[in-house]
């Protein structure tokens, strides 16, 4: 059993790490602004689930991560929330000043 | 601990109440200005005699939240206080009740004391997560502020700052992974023993803090967010917003991995602030906008910030100039909050009057804002590091530092970037003196509006006049400081 959770623990840590590649890429690649976002969320969730792995640890699961984790997702969601709600702002009106070049 | 708490809690009582108030919310500054000052004052005067801490609601350590207030953070949240409240008077001219941008008076001031709230967080804050979520709210009140000027401007920002966060969320990761704690002097206990992944995890987080501090090679965004935004908020976002970010990486290098913090590493730190110390100034030379030379000249004074790394010697090697270097950083960190504010509204105050942002439209203005120009100009001394200003105290006890320790080179760069900072101000004020003839200006919406820079620029200047209880205050939250050394650094 406690093979199996350390294991298990691993794999959650692996894919993280993965997720975390992938959206990295995304990030740095795309120009556009909803898709770096949601490559923001993928790297989010990459370090959620790679902090979920480091819980598991021989004897059991440590409460601590998933409590941060849970916190982490509301911040996650509140910063997404707000760049998207920017991102309509400067799409459908441009900027403030005379540089109406929205996006990049 | 109570002190803390109301320091932390307040603003965010504040920033409720001001949503609730609708129409009245912007009076709200007038309680919350000499309030929080207030307390910021008692919390001085406490941690003088001992340092402020305790756990939030009572539960212990590994469980519960540390707030713990250190002379530096003492120091800071005082001068966070000041420049805060005398910023908000100043808007309230601004946003007030009076003017018709009603939207934004309802935004400004929910965001502002949001981030009074978050800045105060970060500075009393023990735990690695906790100062993520305090940076992040903080991060979210600056990027909606700054799109007050420009929301490209504002996007950009936001895109660095969520890179920041990342980074610096998953070098927190690998860092509990390794260790199992968050707290910062338990991981301080439990580091020495550690491995690769917490070198990496602190790598990490150095990366994110200096992508939020703007820091050298990713200071790119700071010009356009902090340039186009109006007066109250280029003051709140260059004085506050990136210092936050600062002091976390001083924390994590100094009080968390003290075991960690190599040569190379140190060097690394000096080397950017060097080079952030020159190309900024190089850079603020060129500016033909006087709100874009004040902010290139932020990227400047930030670069001083991170002097204190090879001046104070890292973690665990304290040295007799340790404490005149940490002073140093302290001084240099208060005054450029108090002279950077002050110099961003006057400028507000001159655009708005001139109508004309560039240089070419300040000429003469001596004579028609005696009160406005007199403010510029004492911050324009501080920062330069002339006495008797709190940033020549800075710049001094940089200077003496950094020949006892024998590395003059960063004495050249501290002195070059004072001759610069000499001559990219003199430009605009210059241009204020030169000419005969009074110019006529667009009146300002209240005739106190001049005061607030000239307080804050008083502040500054009194920071240097009344420096020795400022130093006590500063160096005395470092542990094993170098305290035999010090008779020859005091000033």
């Amino acid at each position: 059993m406690m093979e199996l959770l350390a294991e298990r623990g691993s794999l959650f840590a692996l894919t993280g790490a993965a997720l975390i590649a992938l959206g990295f890429y995304g990030f740095i690649m795309r120009r556009a602004l909803i898709r770096r976002l949601i490559a923001f969320n993928v790297i989010g969730s990459g370090i959620f689930l790679l902090f979920g792995g480091t819980g598991y640890f021989g004897g059991g699961v440590d409460p601590v991560p998933r409590a941060l984790i849970i916190t982490g997702i509301v911040v996650a969601l509140a910063l997404t929330a707000f760049a998207a709600a920017l991102a309509v702002r400067l799409a459908r009106s441009g900027d403030d000043d005379e540089n109406p070049e929205a996006g990049r | 601990m109570n002190l803390l708490f109301a320091l932390v809690a307040l603003p965010l009582l504040f920033m409720l109440a001001s949503l609730v108030a609708g129409r009245h919310g912007p009076r709200l500054i007038w309680l919350a200005a000499p309030l929080m000052t207030g307390l910021a004052v008692w919390l001085a005067m406490a941690v003088h005699t001992a340092p402020e801490g305790g756990a939030l609601g009572g539960w212990p350590v590994p469980l519960g939240i540390m707030l713990e207030a250190d002379g530096l953070a003492a120091a800071l949240m005082l001068a966070s206080a000041i420049t805060a409240a005398i910023t908000g008077l100043f808007a309230l001219g601004s946003y007030g009740t009076t003017r018709a941008e009603t939207t934004r008076s309802y935004t400004f001031w929910p965001l502002f004391y949001g981030l009074w709230a978050a800045v105060n967080a970060v500075l009393v804050s023990r735990d690695l997560f906790n100062l993520y979520v305090a940076i992040e709210l903080l991060s979210i009140c600056a990027v909606a502020l700054a799109a007050f000027g420009s929301r490209k401007a504002a996007m950009d920002y936001l895109m660095i700052a969520l890179a920041g966060s990342l980074a610096y969320l998953l070098g927190v990761v690998l860092i509990f992974a390794a260790v199992g704690t968050l707290d910062l002097s338990l991981i301080a206990e439990r580091a020495p023993e550690a491995r690769t992944s917490v070198l990496i995890g602190a790598a990490l987080i150095s990366a994110g803090l200096i992508a939020k501090t703007a820091l050298f090679p990713l200071h790119g965004w700071l010009p356009p967010a902090h340039g186009a935004a109006p007066p109250a908020v280029s003051a709140l976002l260059s004085a506050l917003v990136v210092k936050a970010s600062f002091v976390i990486l001083l924390r994590v290098w100094f009080e968390a991995l003290p075991g960690l913090t190599q040569p190379a590493i140190i060097t690394g730190f000096g080397v950017l602030g060097a080079a952030a110390i020159l190309y900024g100034s190089a850079l603020a030379l060129r500016q033909e906008g006087l709100k874009a030379l004040i902010a290139y000249s932020t990227v400047a004074q930030l670069g001083y910030l991170f002097l204190v790394f090879p001046l104070a010697g890292g973690g665990e090697a304290i040295t007799p100039w340790a404490a005149g270097a940490w002073g140093a950083m302290g001084f240099h960190a208060s005054a450029h909050m108090l002279a950077k504010a002050g110099l961003f509204l006057a400028a507000g105050l001159m655009i708005h009057a001139s109508g004309n942002g560039r240089m070419d439209g300040l000429t003469g203005l001596a004579r028609a804002m005696p009160v406005t120009t007199f403010a510029f100009a004492l911050c324009a001394v501080s920062l330069m590091g002339l006495p008797p200003s709190g940033g020549f105290m800075a710049k001094y006890l940089m200077l003496i530092s950094s020949l006892a320790s024998g590395q003059w080179p960063y004495a050249l760069v501290i002195i070059a970037g004072g001759l610069m900072a000499a001559a990219y101000l003199f430009r605009p004020l210059a241009r204020m003196f030169a000419g005969t003839e009074t110019p006529a200006i667009t009146p300002l919406p209240h005739n106190w509006l001049p005061l607030a820079p000239l307080a804050l620029a008083i502040a500054a200047m009194a920071l240097g006049l009344l420096s020795a209880a400022p130093y006590e205050l500063m160096v005395s939250g470092l542990p094993e400081a170098g305290e035999a050394g010090l008779e020859e650094v005091e000033p």
